[in-house]
């Protein structure tokens, strides 16, 4: 530990640190802009000058280390005068245009001019001008005169976003911050630039001009996309959310969000929002009050479990419902009569259903993560799945951490891997078996039955060998199992496999999860005891409850999930919006609010309970799921739905309260031992991979306007490798038509290294391939 | 892109850096690449990227940082004038402004048959022989008064 004083002020800081570190320790203010606490330092704006005792010139408070006994002052005659004059320095060539700049009243220049600046520039000489860059849907570049150099967005982009988008050209006063020949910024992390970006350089294009920061209303919320639960601070003006920025957590998303968490909120304003309740009458919808609509509901589900049972009813939550609404939808449906209730719509494999030891979930902390000395992610589409827990993960590979992936596609995931392994999805299950038994030949131990023949590649090997490497300290590695891991046919078989891998090595497992609530829904015990989510579909059912969702887009095999819906005799669709194919399979459809609109918790990956309010009124006659499910409990004269409050619902399901729900626990109770994996065995004829898409993936981030323009929402098309190409006897640019089942599609080919042979990427989650069936299996190519 | 030959040159500069930090030799690769190619097209600056396991952009900062890459096509002969103080007070400027008369261009441009480009240059490290000039990013010419400059003209063919 060093001693150090600032402004008369002791503190003692670990050796290594900064003035800065210091200051910020003491509480002390030194002005900055370069400097950010979660970059490398750049010492490059020079804002943060500081006297330093026998220091014969003001030193830069980011960039120096303390020294013992080091006196500092940040308020002297000396360090003010340097101060001053580096804002004036910056002041040159910066824009007077503060009146009509987005950031005005947010900028750190602006704040910093108000201390530090002068009254008048004497500045008379021409102001250089820098023109403006187009790079994308999301970051205005529209007036880069503004920018002051300080490289934050240059390396955001380099250390967090593991992309280095932004680079700054040429050299002195013709620097300029620009992508590679005019190309567009495409991390799915690039808004955080925006609130990095010290001056108005770096706008959100959604945002601009349309409000001042001081008319906003900042109220607090949680993401409803990835498992993740990023932490929010949601903008209001009116009754309208106009912007959505990071609520700093530094145990679940530190101080950033995703593109989707930050730019979603264009959809609550969606001209497709649904806004009054409405049913199918003689064949066409009819807009109604709530009571009627309700009653319509009650006596339609009343009469089909009269008539067929109440096993005849089916219901399907979306995993990004809140935990009261799932818990609701569930208690509901049982009331009826039916164990056929399910919220993971994207499955395949439901085995290890009733075999499940507690709560699956990510199996440690988040911020765990930094701590690991080997992670293994297996079946993950990383950056675009999950794009802050890759994040995590790239943090740790840039500190030396070992991350090694096993998955169905070698996409760029912008982490410094340290093996990696690609296999067509009906391998995956005998690649993870690979890396078992290598794990139990490098330590020495019997082979786990089942895998004799299995025999694991190098990266298998390698893969083993970065789990295995200080093991014996116990939890120091981890092996995570992405959506690709839980979406797949065999599903409990890659989970046992996972568990067994973990058996040897010490490390532990976990589940990325794919929603908002994936870990919420098993707490609200949204499981079904009859028919699941894929079930209830491949067995049509007589009636058909569905909660923010869009079957036709979210189901695992939605040619399947559309026939079940158009043949039953009622779908009920609590929904927040009117899509194409609900108008033509719903007889009822319900307003709901989103997330922002109505209270509720989700838990998210770790298990963090983390609850809501509304930050506007629902719009027009939508109301909060939770209270539409209550109602409707009561007009169906169903015992136990008599809440004052979603908080009532909430303890219901967790009467323990905490920051972490109870019983989470990955274990399975049968193991290996029905499991025999033959090599060979897998492959014949294409198969399919099917990634759900960023901005797909939920019904609120498919109709947010700006996300729909990136790149990320390109629409998808049939990728193959060339020599998966040459085999089909298609061209890359093409048009083909791709078959599965019954369905098809047409879609243009494109060929794609980062897919395995013998497999075609077709996205799911896309109006474009829903005539599709399962997101992995038999698939074939042809000219179309 | 490149000819084995100025692969072969890039890969023994790589050769000099510890194997996971290829990018080191990027001021080396490019300019071989301009030597071979005449001048840093953006294809020709991301295929060294590429080559080197860098991202375009970090590349593209390089080749605009330093002057004597040239991002645009120049001619024959790329005469580069020093106007940097010592220079420029020892009569750098009027040589740059002599050559301007003399070949009928501005700085950043090719006379019309292609021959020579005129630039302006950093400090050369040789002050105390202003004015000078470097040709083609090589070849030393100090003490250029009108005379030595008639002369080195005369010589670029
Ligand atoms: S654009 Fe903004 S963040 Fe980037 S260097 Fe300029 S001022 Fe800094
Ligand atoms: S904050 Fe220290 S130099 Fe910029
Ligand atoms: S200033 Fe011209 S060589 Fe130094």
């Amino acid at each position: 530990m060093l001693e150090i004083e600032i402004d008369g002020k002791q503190a003692q800081v670990p050796a290594g640190s900064t003035i800065m570190d210091a200051a910020q320790l003491l509480g002390a203010y030194i002005p900055h802009f370069c400097y950010h606490k979660k970059l490398s330092i750049a010492a490059n704006c020079r804002m943060c000058l500081v006297q330093v005792e026998k220091a014969p010139k003001p030193l830069p408070a980011c960039a120096t280390p303390v020294t013992n006994g080091m006196k500092v002052f940040t308020h002297s005659e000396l360090a003010i005068k340097a101060q001053k004059g580096v804002m004036e320095f910056l002041l040159i060539n910066h824009p007077l245009d503060c009146p009509i700049c987005d950031q005005g009243g947010e900028c750190q220049l602006q704040d910093l001019a108000v201390g530090y600046g002068g009254g008048a520039s004497r500045y008379q000489e021409a102001k250089r001008v820098v023109f403006h860059k187009e790079v994308g849907p999301l970051i205005s570049m529209q007036e880069m005169s503004r920018c002051i150099h300080c490289t934050r967005c240059v390396r955001f982009g380099q250390e967090i976003a593991g992309i280095m988008e932004l680079g700054m050209a040429n050299r002195n006063m013709h620097s300029e911050i620009q992508t590679f020949v005019g190309r567009s910024v495409d991390s799915e992390l690039s808004g955080n630039m925006i609130d990095l970006c010290p001056v108005g350089a770096l706008t959100s294009k959604p945002f601009r001009y349309s409000a001042r920061s001081w008319e906003l209303a900042r109220r607090r919320s949680i993401s409803p996309h990835d498992s993740l639960g990023a932490n929010l601070t949601v903008q209001v003006k009116g009754n309208k959310v106009m912007r959505v920025l990071p609520r700093e957590n530094e145990d679940v998303n530190e101080c950033w969000i995703s593109d989707k968490d930050r730019f979603s909120y264009e959809a609550l304003n969606s001209p497709e929002r649904l806004s009054k309740p409405v049913i199918r009458v003689d064949g066409a919808l009819r807009e109604v009050e709530w009571n009627v609509a309700l009653d319509y509901v009650s006596h339609a589900l009343k009469d089909i479990a009269q008539n067929h049972g109440g096993e005849a009813i089916a219901a399907l939550a979306s995993p990004h419902s809140t935990l009261e609404e799932l818990h609701l939808l569930q208690k509901l449906t049982r009331a009826l009569g039916s164990g056929s209730v399910d919220f993971r719509p994207h499955r395949r494999d439901f085995s290890a259903d009733g075999k499940r030891a507690g709560t699956p979930w990510l199996g440690m902390k988040l911020s765990e993560i930094k701590d690991l000395d080997a992670a293994l992610v297996v079946g993950s589409f990383l950056r675009k799945d999950h794009p802050l827990f890759a994040q995590r993960l790239r943090q740790l590979a840039r500190k030396g951490g070992k991350v090694s992936l096993l998955s169905v596609t070698a996409d760029d995931s912008s982490i410094n891997v340290h093996a990696r392994l690609t296999v067509s999805p009906a391998e995956l299950v005998l690649a993870l078996g690979g890396v078992v038994k290598a794990a139990a030949r490098q330590k020495g131990v019997a082979v786990p039955s089942g895998l004799e023949l299995v025999e694991p590649c190098a990266s298998g090997k390698a893969i083993a060998e970065s789990l295995l490497q200080g093991e014996g300290e116990k939890g120091k590695r981890a092996i995570f199992m992405g959506n690709v891991a839980e979406q797949h046919p065999q599903a409990t078989q890659l989970h046992a496999l996972a568990l067994e891998l973990a058996k040897l090595t010490g490390a532990s497992v976990g589940f990325v999860g794919e929603a908002a609530n994936s870990v919420g829904g098993y707490v609200a015990k949204a499981l079904p005891t009859a028919l699941d989510g894929y079930e209830m579909f491949a067995q049509p059912c007589k009636a058909y409850l569905l909660l923010g969702i869009d079957p036709e887009i979210d189901c695992h095999n939605p040619q399947q999930a559309v026939a079940a819906l158009k043949q039953s005799a009622l779908v009920v669709s609590l929904s927040s919006f009117k899509s194409g194919a609900a108008l033509d399979y719903a007889d009822v459809l319900l307003p709901i609010a989103p997330f922002a609109e109505t209270s509720g918790t989700f838990v998210n990956a770790e298990g963090r309970v983390q609850s809501f309010n509304g930050v506007v009124r629902p719009l027009g006659d939508s109301r909060p799921g939770w209270k539409v499910l209550r109602v409707l409990g009561n007009v169906l004269a169903l015992p136990g739905f008599d809440y004052d409050s979603s908080e009532q619902v909430r303890d219901e399901i967790l009467p323990e309260g905490g920051v972490f729900v109870a019983g989470l626990d990955n274990g399975l109770d049968s193991g290996l031992s029905d499991l025999t994996l033959a090599p060979g065995a897998a492959a014949s004829g294409l198969q399919r991979i099917a990634d759900v898409p960023i901005h797909f993936a939920d019904p609120l981030v498919r109709r947010a306007p700006a996300l729909q323009q990136t790149r990320d929402a390109a629409l998808p098309a049939a990728r193959m490798s060339a020599a998966t190409l040459a085999q089909q006897g298609v061209a890359a640019g093409s048009q083909v038509r791709v078959k599965q089942a019954q369905g098809e599609a047409l879609l243009l080919a494109v060929a794609d290294e980062t897919v395995p042979a013998g497999c075609v990427r077709v996205a799911a989650a896309h109006a474009s391939t829903a005539a599709l069936g399962d997101m992995f299996g038999a698939i074939s190519v042809e000219r179309a | 892109m490149l000819t084995p030959d100025s692969l072969k040159r890039i890969d023994r500069e790589i050769a000099k850096y510890p194997a996971d930090q290829k990018q080191s030799a990027v001021m080396a690769a490019l300019a071989i690449a301009q030597e071979e190619l005449g001048w840093l097209s953006s294809e020709a600056i991301e295929f060294i990227a590429g080559y080197l396991g860098m991202p375009p952009i970090a590349a593209y900062e390089v080749a605009s940082f330093y002057n004597m890459y040239d991002l645009k096509p120049v001619g024959k002969y790329k005469l580069t004038v020093c106007t940097n103080l010592p220079c420029m007070l020892t009569g750098g400027v009027d040589a740059g402004e002599y050559l301007k008369k003399k070949l009928g261009i501005g700085y950043n441009e090719t006379t019309t048959d292609g021959r020579i480009t005129l630039k302006e240059g950093e400090c050369m490290g040789a002050c105390g022989d202003a004015p000078v000039m470097i040709v083609n990013n090589r070849r030393m010419c100090s003490w250029m008064n009108p005379e030595q400059i008639d002369k080195l003209l005369a010589e670029l063919e």
